[in-house]
């Protein structure tokens, strides 16, 4: 263990500095993880629907396809998940549905993330009049309503008749919610280096001469992984949420594209009558909220610093 | 106003001119400016090189926003700094950058001043890319020299700051600052954070790489015993000013100003039976924000007068070498 | 104080003249034009078209079109008949007079179609969040005392259930259980109705308003029950583990007098503050409820509005939205201050 042997010396074969950065603390924070039975299950479980999702182009059946013949049966050992209105098997539809809800999930994030990391990071560390406007502007776009904002975008953009606003782009759908979101992220990210940048390495990295930008990226934003991360981890649940919220709504992924979202919609109408349309899609989205939920809570607790801190104290 | 210089070579190294840190206080519906809190109000003082300025008062009265507004890490509000004859409070971020190779600066808290998550050869280094300093084999080779110039092995150098104790976070501060080469180091308070007997070490350490390496301290701390045993000369700051300011050995046999000879009356000595007269100052530490008028020290001085509490007295020579603040002081 | 509040009251002020021109630019602009909802068709003609622009005041420049929106036109002079004389004086008084002009829809004003709804909603929400305050409290409160029991683990594990429940697949999945397959015992009916507020045509009566209510309740109070007891026992954890909570019961004080006069005083507080936070987003929530239990209220108007392109009423629907969360910010700002005395805003 490394501890032990910085006390007592003994030779070791020359290093060059920086290239093991984070061992230390990296196999501390996975075996900290590694204790939560929460957190490992939420793994497993989002790893299978991933996997499942990914390898959808093994199902026999096509996602769009129609068999009038064989409409609304339901469940079966030839259609695990039954049928749909329109005689597709549910279950392709499903992770056809499932790589674009995750696809979308984990782009909202990363638009978040390029928005929010340096609104956040400028605001919190330059201060002053920069900080004044950025919150501001952050301010102003959290009094809008998401929901109704995504509604009313979705309906202005349906009109638009460029071929990159063509109906299905995810893309352009992960954009639009990406930028309602990114303001917790910008507002964590500036909480973070508001504290950061008070710390002493900081002052004597300017000491040395090194520049803001430096010093942001350098010196304070290695330290700002941890809550960044648990942050992100939560935020894809939400945004597949939002996602198929409004994909329910008919807002969203268009049929016949399926979405988790746009498949409870389609079930709306028979869900007296055929229960498993609704059914399955909602557990899908269920089982992959609640894993990510259990990761990101489990990411927490290992990369609080204090506790980090007091264990390797401890060893 | 006179500087206190010596007047004797070698050379002048550091010149600190009316030095002015004032913070603005903002209140009411508009963020008006309603006060100022004046954590240094007026400092002057000069550094030769090779010698080490000692700077000692109680917590607040500005020393440490002294040392920051030398290095420009708190941009002060008025005065000057010459280093080398040149001014830098007035110089362009892109000129100011390769003068801050030859000041730098160890800190008081060796548990914040490393960046946890690097390896400590990584904060070693920094100064050197920053800089460009050699080319990119040969900064390594510096790294490791720094390290062991203040007593840590090669090995050491790929750990990380939690596996090191306060004392050896210290001596990387130390070698941080030193990597550089630098001419000038400001130490603020370098050892108050550490257990006494690790105090020494550094203190000796600090001193053996000045004869080393021809270096100038400006010593910051608050306990004067430390600053007798490294300075040649002390200056003594009382809620942003400088109120007497003498060689180390004068300032401990003769000390003239009020505060200064309480502070001296305090110091424990170890030699019981040989009593001194304990002078007890009254009162507590008026805000930076409402100094009393006058001479800033009248509300607890035991000599003074109505004159002193309308009147700001000047740093003047009092004796050969002796500068002070007080209008009771003949001379 | 006074000073704090009304600098923010002077900021928020701008800002949603601001966010209203944005709103309102967005809606103008939109290819398809304010009008596209009208016209089922994309291809009216184009006389009835300038027709409506004339009416709707469409031809102007986009800043006086704003200028009107906002301040009205009755005192300019306009051409109310379609001869090209202006001759009278407008009729619009504009939104900052409470006149948010007409719906494309139903031709109504759209402040009568917002009011005739206010009440429905605010009908359902407050049930809501009254049933989601006497459930996430206790719970909450329950599970940070015996923390690590089992009915804190219990609990825990719920509300990360409830937390990933899809709300609009718990609103179906409800209509399943509750509608299709449950029956009442007596009547052999379903055993709730999920449809309205009430049962049209019969009678005043507290059991069906309640039957009504049910359903759409769980659905919405689920996830907020789920976040609020989770938020609740964390936050009464901190509390408890405050060193006046030992001074308290060292006193001799006994424990339920410590928990509950000391303890959740100060549990509640960021409670307050974060419900007051939440609060426009309860409202919004009840989009999906209104939408799958067809209750008539505002979420329900605004989703029937969007599927139209209805641009006056969901430009109402916003800004008011927009209004609402400036103002609960403040509140619970205020709310913070007021309750914590360590709190302090100059």
């Amino acid at each position: 263990m490394q501890t032990i042997e910085a006390i007592n010396p003994q030779r070791s074969p020359k290093e060059a500095p920086g290239k093991k950065a984070g061992v230390g603390l990296t196999a501390i924070v996975w075996r900290r993880f590694r204790r939560h039975p929460g957190a490992i299950a939420g793994a497993i479980v989002l790893s299978i629907i991933v996997l499942s999702c990914t390898l959808a182009f093994l199902s026999p059946y096509d996602p769009y396809r129609s068999d009038i013949t064989s409409r609304l049966e339901p469940p079966s050992l030839a259609h695990p998940f039954g049928t749909d209105q329109l005689g597709r098997d549910l279950l392709t539809r499903c992770l056809y549905g499932g790589r674009i809800s995750l696809l979308v999930g984990a782009l909202v994030v990363l638009v978040t993330l390029i928005i929010g990391v340096p609104v956040g990071a400028l605001a919190g560390y330059l201060g002053g009049w920069v900080d004044d406007v950025l919150m501001r502007i952050i301010d102003a776009a959290l009094s809008l309503p998401v929901l109704l904002i995504l509604i009313l975008l979705s309906a202005i953009l349906r009109e638009v008749e460029l071929p990159a606003f063509e109906r299905n782009n995810v893309v352009l759908i992960a954009l639009v919610i990406g930028a309602l979101s990114w303001m917790t992220v910008a507002r964590l990210v500036r909480a973070l280096f508001l504290t950061l940048r008070e710390q002493e390495y900081v002052t004597a990295a300017r000491a040395l001469g090194a520049s803001s930008l430096l010093i942001m990226s350098s010196e304070i934003l290695p330290n700002s992984f941890g809550p960044i991360i648990v942050e992100s981890t939560l935020e894809i649940g939400w945004a597949i949420l939002e996602e198929s919220g409004l994909s329910f709504l008919g807002f969203g992924i268009q049929p016949p594209t399926p979405s988790w979202g746009n498949l409870l919609n389609g079930a709306q109408e028979h869900i007296i009558t055929h229960p498993w349309l609704a059914i399955f899609p909602g557990v899908m989205i269920f089982l992959t909220i609640i894993s990510v939920n259990y990761i990101g809570d489990g990411l927490r607790d290992a990369l609080d610093p204090y506790k980090v801190l007091k264990q390797i104290a401890e060893v | 106003m006179a500087i206190p210089t010596d007047g004797q070579q070698p050379e002048e190294l550091v010149r600190v001119q009316d030095l002015v840190v004032h913070y603005p206080v903002r209140s009411g519906v508009f963020r008006r400016i309603s006060a100022w809190i004046k954590a240094v109000d007026g400092v002057s003082f000069s550094i030769r090189e090779g010698e080490t300025l000692g700077l000692v008062g109680e917590s607040g009265c500005g020393k440490s926003t002294v040392g920051r507004a030398m290095l420009r890490l708190k941009d002060p509000t008025g005065g000057k700094v010459m280093f080398n004859g040149v001014d830098i409070l007035k110089l362009p971020t892109n000129e100011l950058k390769p003068i801050r190779r030859n000041m730098q600066i160890v800190f008081q808290d060796p548990y914040s001043s490393l960046n946890p998550r690097k390896p400590v050869a990584d904060a070693i280094l920094a100064g050197l890319k920053i800089h460009k300093v050699g080319a990119i084999e040969e900064r390594y080779p510096m790294v490791i020299d720094a390290l062991q110039r203040v007593g840590l092995e090669e090995y050491y150098a790929s750990r990380y700051p939690y596996e090191f104790s306060g004392g050896q976070r210290q001596r990387i501060g130390i070698a941080r600052a030193l990597v550089l080469r630098p001419k000038f180091i400001i130490c603020d308070e370098p050892v108050s954070a550490l257990d006494v007997s690790i105090q020494s070490q550094v203190l000796n350490l600090l001193r053996e790489l000045q004869q080393e390496l021809s270096l100038t301290y400006l010593f910051i701390a608050h306990n004067l015993s430390v600053v007798e045993h490294i300075s040649q000369r002390v200056a003594v700051m009382y809620l942003g000013k400088i109120v007497e300011l003498t060689g180390s050995q004068a300032l401990f046999e003769e000390p003239l100003h009020p505060y200064t000879r309480a502070l001296i009356s305090a110091i424990p000595r170890p030699r019981p039976g040989n009593k001194r007269e304990r002078i007890i100052l009254s009162g507590e530490v008026p805000s930076p924000l409402n100094p009393p008028p006058g001479c800033h020290f009248h509300p607890r001085c035991p000599w003074a007068d109505s004159h002193c509490a309308q009147a700001d007295p000047p740093l003047r020579e009092v004796r050969p070498g002796h500068w002070a603040a007080c209008w009771k002081i003949e001379g | 104080m006074l000073s704090y509040i009304l600098r923010r009251l002077l900021q928020a002020i701008p800002l949603l003249l601001i966010l209203s021109l944005l709103l309102f630019t967005l809606v103008n602009l939109a290819p398809g034009g304010p009008l596209a909802g009208l016209s089922r068709t994309r291809r009216a003609s184009t006389e009835k078209t300038e027709q409506l622009k004339q009416q709707f005041g469409l031809d102007k420049p986009l800043p006086l079109q704003y200028l009107i929106w906002l301040a009205g036109n009755d005192w300019m002079r306009v051409d109310l008949d379609g001869d090209g004389v202006k001759e009278s004086y407008g009729t619009r008084r504009g939104i900052l007079r409470g006149d948010f002009g007409f719906s494309y829809r139903t031709r109504q004003p759209v402040i009568e179609e917002i009011r005739h709804r206010v009440g429905n909603t605010m009908y359902l929400v407050s049930i809501t969040l009254l049933v989601v305050a006497l459930i996430a409290i206790p719970v909450g409160v329950l599970s940070a005392i015996k923390q690590y029991s089992t009915f804190d683990i219990l609990a825990t594990t719920l509300s990360f259930v409830g937390q990933a429940i899809p709300e609009f697949w718990l609103g179906l999945i409800l209509i399943f259980i509750f509608y299709a397959w449950l029956e009442n015992p007596l009547t052999g009916q379903p055993l709730l109705p999920v449809g309205g507020m009430y049962t049209v045509g019969a009678p005043f009566s507290l059991l069906d308003r309640t039957s009504h209510l049910v359903l759409p309740v769980i659905m919405g109070m689920v996830g907020w029950v789920a976040w609020y007891s989770r938020f609740l026992r964390s936050s009464m954890l901190d509390v408890i583990h405050q060193d006046y909570i030992r001074t308290a019961r060292a006193k001799g004080l006994r424990e339920w007098a410590v928990m509950f006069r000391h303890a959740l005083k100060n549990a509640l507080i960021p409670l307050v503050t974060l419900f007051a936070l939440d609060f426009p987003y309860i409202f919004a929530g009840s989009l999906y409820v209104e939408l799958i239990f067809a209750w008539p209220g505002m979420g329900r108007l605004y989703y029937d509005s969007a599927v139209r392109r209805d641009y006056p009423v969901m430009l109402a629907l916003l800004i008011i939205g927009a209004g609402l969360i400036l103002i609960c910010n403040l509140l619970a700002d205020i709310a913070y201050a007021a309750l914590d005395p360590r709190v302090r805003y100059d």
